[in-house]
C-alpha cells in the first residue's frame, strides 16, 4: 500500500512539475481571474479526450443504471442513501478534526451516533429532527484547501471525472482516512480489533457505488440540462467543478460570500 | 365628453404603466417573476407556446445586454462596432432560446421567495428554495438582482447551490475564444450552431 502510494505521489509531482509547460496552452480568462475558483489546464488535450470517454461510459452505464435506481420506490432509495451519507459522514467526521473544526466534527459525530442507533443503522435520518442538521460533507482535498495548499492544475481522472493536484492527492489520502476503507481493507483490524470476514473489500466498492449511482439519480435533469445548454460542455464542468471546490473549501454558506462584484463593475446598461 | 377623456386619460396611463408592470422591491420582483413563469409553465403543454411566452418574460425581466457583456469577459473589448453588434443579436437568440429550455423541463415548479440582502446600491441577492419533489432534492437558488436604477429592478444571474450560471457561462464562452485562437468568430459559429439546434 505504501509503495503504492509512493508510486502515486511521484506521478504527482510529476503532473505538478508539467503545469508550467501545459499551462501556456490555457484559457487566459480561467487562468487570469482573481478568484480562487480558477486553475490551469495540466494538459487540456488529453483531460478533453478522457472527458469525451467518460461522457461515453456515463452515457452507456452511468446514466442508465441511475434511472433504473431511481425506479425503485422512494423509500428505498431515500434508506439507500441515508446509508451511505451515514457512512460518508465518518470520512467528514476525521477531515472535520484535521481542519480544526471541533464544533463541525462534534454535530457530525452526533448525527452518526443517533443515525446509527436509533436510525437503525443510518436507514432513518432523526438526528435531523433533533435538530442536527447534515453538515456540508469534508475530505482530504477540502482539508489540504483549507490548511492553505493550492488547488494546482486541473485535469480529468479516467471514471473518476474532473480533479486539481491537490484534490486527486485528496482521493489518495480519503482512503488512509476513512475509517469505513480501514474496516474494510485493514486485516489487521478485520482479523483482530473489529472482526470478521463479513468486513471485505468489495464492500468498500459496493458502498462507493451505490453512493455515486445514488448522487447520479438525483441529478439526472441537472446533467441533461447542463448537456443541452452548453456550447462547450467541458468547460462548463471545469467551471462549475472548481466554482463547487473552492465554495466548499471556503465553507461559504451564502452567495453573497461567494460572489466578488468586481467582475461585474464595469458592466453597466441601464 | 368626459367620461370619455377620462377613459382615454385612464387607458394611456394604464398602458405606459404596464410596460414594465414588475415591483421595484426585488424581493417583490422576484416573487412576480417566478410566479409569472409558474403561470406558464403550468398553464400550457405546448412546448412552443411556453417557451414563446418564457422568453417575453425574460425579455422583460433580464438584463440580457448587461449578462451577455459580462460573459463576454475581456474580449468585449477588443471587438469592432460591428462584431459588437452581432455579439449582442446572437448572444440575446442564445440567451433566450437556453433560458426557455432550461425552464420548459419543470412541469410544476415549487419556489419559496426567502429574503432579500442589499450588496450595495446596484446589486440585491434574493434567496429562494426550489422545493424537492419525490425525484429531485431540494435546490438553494439566488438571484442577483441589478438595482441600478431603482424603478427597474433586472435579473443579472442564478446562483444554483453557491454555482453561478453567468459566471460559468463566461468560462465557457473564454474555453471556445481561446481554443480557437482568440477568434470570436469561431464563438459567433458555436452560438449560431446552438441557435439552430
Amino acid at each position: 500500500m505504501i509503495r503504492k502510494f509512493i508510486q502515486i505521489l511521484i506521478i504527482t509531482m510529476f503532473l505538478q512539475s508539467g503545469v508550467a509547460l501545459a499551462g501556456s496552452a490555457d484559457s487566459e480568462e480561467l487562468k487570469g481571474s482573481k478568484s480562487k475558483s480558477s486553475a490551469n489546464e495540466c494538459f487540456e488535450g488529453v483531460s478533453r479526450a478522457i472527458f469525451k470517454f467518460n461522457y461515453a461510459l456515463d452515457g452507456a452505464v452511468f446514466e442508465p443504471v441511475a434511472k433504473g435506481y431511481r425506479s425503485l420506490p422512494q423509500g428505498l432509495r431515500k434508506g439507500t442513501g441515508n446509508v451511505v451519507d451515514n457512512l460518508r459522514s465518518l470520512l467528514t467526521l476525521t477531515n472535520n478534526l484535521l481542519q480544526g473544526d471541533f464544533r463541525g466534527a462534534g454535530s457530525t459525530a452526533g448525527r452518526f451516533a443517533i443515525n446509527t442507533t436509533v436510525g437503525v443503522f443510518g436507514i432513518f435520518d432523526p438526528a435531523t429532527k433533533l435538530g442536527l442538521a447534515e453538515s456540508q460533507k469534508e475530505d482530504f482535498g477540502q482539508t489540504m484547501g483549507v490548511w492553505g495548499v493550492d488547488s494546482g492544475c486541473y485535469f480529468v481522472l479516467p471514471i473518476l471525472g474532473p480533479t486539481t493536484i491537490r484534490d486527486s492527492v485528496g482521493l489518495i489520502g480519503n482512503t488512509f482516512l476513512d475509517p469505513v476503507y480501514q474496516i474494510t481493507h485493514n486485516t489487521e483490524i478485520s482479523n483482530g480489533v473489529v472482526g470478521n470476514g463479513n468486513y471485505s473489500e468489495h464492500n468498500y466498492y459496493y458502498y462507493r457505488g451505490t453512493g455515486a449511482i445514488d448522487f447520479r439519480a438525483k441529478n439526472i435533469e441537472s446533467f441533461n440540462s447542463l448537456e443541452n445548454n452548453s456550447i462547450d460542455l467541458y468547460a462548463s464542468v471545469k467551471s462549475l467543478y472548481l466554482q463547487d471546490r473552492s465554495k466548499k473549501i471556503s465553507d461559504l454558506k451564502t452567495s453573497t460570500e461567494t460572489l466578488s462584484d468586481d467582475d461585474w463593475e464595469e458592466i453597466d446598461s441601464n | 365628453m368626459k367620461k370619455k377623456i377620462f377613459i382615454i386619460i385612464f387607458l394611456i396611463f394604464g398602458l405606459t404603466q404596464n410596460c414594465y408592470a414588475y415591483s421595484s422591491d426585488p424581493k417583490q420582483f422576484i416573487t412576480e417573476v417566478v410566479d409569472e413563469t409558474k403561470k406558464i409553465l403550468v398553464g400550457t403543454n405546448q412546448k412552443e407556446f411556453k417557451e414563446k411566452k418564457l422568453e417575453e418574460v425574460a425579455k422583460k425581466t433580464a438584463d440580457i445586454k448587461g449578462i451577455g457583456m459580462y460573459t463576454l469577459g475581456k474580449y468585449r473589448k477588443n471587438l469592432t462596432d460591428e462584431q459588437l453588434s452581432k455579439y449582442e443579436m446572437l448572444f440575446e437568440k442564445y440567451f433566450l432560446k437556453s433560458f426557455s429550455s432550461r425552464l420548459s423541463d419543470y412541469s410544476d415548479p415549487k419556489i419559496d421567495v426567502l429574503s432579500a440582502e442589499i450588496l450595495n446600491p446596484k446589486y440585491t441577492i434574493v434567496k429562494s428554495v426550489l422545493l424537492s419533489t419525490k425525484k429531485k432534492p431540494a435546490l438553494q437558488i439566488d438571484w442577483r438582482v441589478y438595482t441600478k436604477n431603482p424603478e427597474k429592478p433586472l435579473i443579472r444571474d442564478l446562483i444554483v447551490e453557491g454555482l453561478s450560471l453567468a459566471r460559468t457561462q463566461k468560462e465557457e464562452f473564454a474555453s471556445v475564444i481561446e481554443s480557437n485562437n482568440k477568434d470570436i468568430n469561431k464563438l459567433f459559429d458555436a452560438l449560431e450552431e446552438f441557435i439552430a439546434k
